[in-house]
């Protein structure tokens, strides 16, 4: 029965009066559930860490053992991030704007390590580079190279659970935009690495960018593949997250808040930053949506 | 006989014919970091045979770590898509202060490291705890350190992928066709079901999916809230630890390459629900 127009007034009437309360409502809800969900220990975080005031804090940043897991989160960070950046780069100009066979099977594989966890990762260092019964134990000793418990296998851990990231944000873009630029480039005479560094990059920095601070982000807080491998000796190969974990369970919940400070504290950074940039893209696709018109 | 439409032309090979840098790299970096690792968790994994492989698949504390990890991931991932599509709608759809706060704080459990967000977690939930003293007193459950503990944590890391795969298509809907639905005579419930909702599915489902694969393969921020009890509360990723540290390497791999199995179906469903969703949005505009 089709409705009558007074009808239909009447029950936008209805909704009307339901509208304020219901409005109201959802985000009341929606601030209520993130609040218990996620603000709360982002709070007791900082409070639990400042729970013995500001001078235990500082004197438990101190601590010897702190200091070199943070030395060694920096470290393998370091140098994690520009190969994967080196990577994603490199995937992302191979890959981006061309169709080929199994592209969408390329693209599923390099989003593995998103959907894989982070101990299944560490397991399968374990099985290629056990010095006892590993894959490669035969390359290892004859070379003398260490990869587990030690620098390389925590690096190579770091740089499986994070590599995906900057790919992920540059191809998008890439995709977006055509071969213009580029053979504009070449037809003026531009090498295959001219193209790439003052056509291809420029035209991607931001996104870029994007990739790095997640990439960063995710590469000084990984702890599942990392705790596998390194066998999360104190004062040797020990990351800060590890160390985080390991004080817990010790009973030292100064040390591990204090530790979980600095993390949580990198990873706001990373956020305000990621925000920032996020603005930046947006503006520049605005200014180029203004100039096409 | 030209079959193939000269326009589309034969689909090139995923390398150049001179192998340029880019591919060079490419298949360079993702054979030795990703696909070697890979090969030689299968190799592996099917070195232990089926009957022992079968065996250590199922054994009962194995099977009873995938009722823990998969059954409380469903759980925590399907609440989120029911508070994911309320905190989108809060987002896109009203103005309220602290707005901005609110969106930031969406992402920090991507940003946040999972053994600080453990740490938190396992002490706001534990019995002198934030949350978990009055829940202690009002219900007499304790939440740190038993199965809800886990399902807490679970909630908490994958609560950012719905909100962030609905917002988009939230904000892409027309409002005249809710417009033109209230004109017809439905009322804001009917609309809801019947015009926005089955646009927003798909994204839902995609979100629920990611969150789900992401909470069974979660391993640091719940293994700091669970008390690791066979057939209590000890998840699958915690197992395989488990299997390492007495050094069962064999159950250990088994194990590994139950969660790679279920890593690659979850792949190609949130694949196939994505594709999904960009048909229904490209029929919609």
């Amino acid at each position: 029965m089709p409705p009558t127009p007074q009808s239909a007034g009447r029950r936008s009437g209805v909704t009307r009066d339901h509208g304020p309360w219901l409005a109201a409502l959802i985000p009341a809800l929606a601030c209520l559930y993130v609040g218990v969900v996620i603000l709360m220990p982002a709070l007791a975080v900082v409070v639990q860490a400042f729970a013995k005031g500001i001078g235990v804090f500082l004197e438990n940043l101190r601590s010897a053992e702190l200091l070199s897991a943070l030395r060694l989160t920096l470290i393998a960070t370091a140098i994690a991030v520009p190969f994967n950046a080196t990577f994603g780069l490199a995937a992302a100009t191979a890959i981006a704007r061309r169709r080929f066979r199994g592209k969408a099977l390329l693209l599923s594989l390099i989003d593995l390590p998103f959907s894989i966890s982070p101990v299944v990762v560490g397991l399968m260092l374990v099985l290629l580079y056990s010095p006892s019964n590993g894959l490669l134990a035969p390359l290892l000793e004859s070379t003398g190279w260490k990869v587990l418990f030690s620098v390389p296998g925590i690096v190579l851990a770091t740089i499986i659970v994070t590599f995906p990231f900057m790919a992920r944000e540059v191809i998008p873009l890439l995709e977006e935009e055509g071969w213009d630029q580029e053979e504009a480039a070449r037809t003026l005479g531009a090498s295959d690495w001219q193209v790439f560094w003052k056509v291809t990059l420029p035209s991607v920095r931001w996104a870029a960018l994007y990739g790095l601070i997640l990439t960063t982000a995710r590469a000084l807080g990984e702890f599942g593949a990392v705790s596998v491998v390194s066998g999360n000796i104190r004062g040797q190969t020990q990351t800060l997250p590890l160390f985080v974990e390991d004080a817990y369970k010790q009973y030292n919940s100064e040390q591990a808040f204090g530790a979980a400070l600095i993390l949580a504290g990198v990873a706001v950074v990373s956020l305000l930053l990621k925000i920032a940039v996020e603005r930046l893209i947006d503006r520049n696709r605005g200014g180029v949506k203004e100039g096409d018109d | 006989m030209t079959s193939v439409s000269p326009s589309r032309g034969r689909l090139a090979w995923p390398f150049d014919r001179r192998l340029s840098w880019p591919w060079t790299i490419t298949w360079t970096y993702l054979g030795l970091v990703l696909l070697l690792p890979l090969a030689g968790l299968l190799i592996r994994a099917a070195g232990v045979g089926p009957r022992g492989f079968w065996e250590a698949a199922t054994s009962p504390v194995a099977l009873s770590s995938y009722a823990v990890s998969f059954g409380l991931a469903a759980a925590a991932s399907l609440l989120n898509g029911v508070f994911g599509l309320l905190i989108a709608w809060a987002l896109i759809r009203s103005r309220f202060p602290g707005q901005r706060l609110l969106d930031a704080l969406i992402d920090l459990p991507f940003a946040l490291p999972t053994a600080v967000a453990g740490l938190a977690l396992s002490y706001v939930y534990s019995p002198e705890g934030w949350l978990g003293a009055p829940i202690l007193k009002a219900t007499g459950l304790k939440v740190s350190f038993t199965s809800l503990g886990v399902a807490v944590a679970m909630l908490f890391i994958s609560l950012p992928f719905v909100v962030r795969m609905v917002e988009p298509v939230l904000r892409s809907l027309e409002r005249e066709q809710e417009e033109a639905s209230w004109c017809l005579g439905a009322n804001s419930t009917q609309t809801f079901l019947r015009v926005v909702l089955p646009q927003l599915m798909p994204a839902i489902l995609a979100g629920v999916a990611q969150g789900f694969s992401r909470a069974v393969g979660e391993y640091g921020s719940v293994v700091m809230i669970s008390s690791n009890m066979p057939f209590r509360d000890l998840i699958t990723p915690t197992l395989i630890v488990q299997y390492l540290e007495e050094y069962d390497i064999a159950a250990a791999t088994v194990v590994g390459a139950v969660m790679l199995l279920f890593s690659l179906i979850s792949l190609v469903v949130i694949n196939a629900l994505q594709v999904w969703g960009q048909r229904y949005q490209g029929r919609a505009s």
